[in-house]
């Protein structure tokens, strides 16, 4: 019985970590305040990172700890500080309800019917051609260094957008 | 069921959670998450069909939307604190000086 766990153990936490990143994902939907949701978001990102990680793929799981937990959901939690409680009794979903629970069923039809069937045949463990970091820089830093240093580019043309956007705010405001 | 159709349908639901949400939601901070979650889903996807194939190609795709959601996020925040400053409420319903 214990073998069995272990010599399952990944396969057994991959079904637990998909498991907590949908039921994160539904309570999002579900949750009324912007900062319970935040913390849904969180802990759905959180076990994405556990997958990542027993897939093999360990900077994909840092970098999601590290870019979408530590900076994205920081600067989220920082805004929804910064502006909650403005309206406490409103509604929590709007008039398209039912037109999005259709949209959803037929969404998740045709990627199921499309998308799912034409997935290619099980070729055993994923972990048959690791792609390991040594891998992953190489190509980077060999075939997709331009890709790299157009990051760069658009970071900087992003922050320079965030600032032009505060100043017109500023003086729409008059000061 | 192997692991590859199993993360593939989780980033399918990822996916359409987050379209769900963007579309059903009114709060505009919670329609931004959703955003957020969608990315999350395909970026799920691209890992695993990066580790399907052994393609280095998918993995460099996912490091590109870390950066795209990144900016996304940096630029989306002021635009929405404009926007409640303005209009003194949360509610998307609210904003419809677009409206023709």
């Amino acid at each position: 019985m214990i073998d069995a766990l272990l010599a399952n153990l990944d396969t057994l936490l991959l079904l637990a970590l998909a498991i907590g990143a949908l039921s994160g994902a539904a309570l999002m939907i579900v949750l009324r305040q912007p900062m319970r949701v935040a913390l849904a978001l969180i802990a759905t990102m959180v076990c994405l990172s556990g997958i990542f990680g027993l897939m093999g793929m360990h900077f994909a799981a840092a970098f999601q700890v590290l870019i979408y937990v530590g900076a994205v959901m920081v600067f989220m939690v920082f805004a929804i500080m910064l502006l909650e409680e403005r309206d406490a009794g409103a509604a929590r979903y709007s008039k398209l309800l039912l037109p999005g629970i259709v949209g959803l069923l037929l969404l998740l039809a045709t990627l199921v019917g499309g998308v799912w069937r034409a997935l290619p045949s099980p070729r055993g463990e994923l972990s048959d051609a690791p792609l390991g970091m040594v891998k992953f820089s190489t190509a980077f830093l060999a075939e997709y260094w331009l890709h790299f240093e157009l990051t760069s580019v658009l970071l900087v043309a992003a922050v320079v957008a965030a600032i032009a956007v505060i100043r017109i705010g500023r003086r729409g405001r008059g000061g | 069921m192997d692991r590859t159709q199993l993360l593939i349908g989780v980033a399918l639901a990822l996916f359409a959670i987050g379209l769900f949400g963007v579309v059903v939601r009114r709060n505009v901070l919670v329609m931004l998450m959703c955003l957020e979650l969608m990315l999350n889903g395909v970026n799920l996807s691209l890992v695993t069909f990066a580790q399907h194939t052994g393609n280095a190609a998918g993995a460099v795709l996912v490091f590109l939307v870390f950066v795209v959601a990144a900016a996304e996020i940096a630029l989306a925040i002021p635009i929405v604190v404009l926007l409640v400053r303005d209009r003194r409420t949360l509610d998307v319903g609210s904003y419809d000086e677009l409206r023709g």
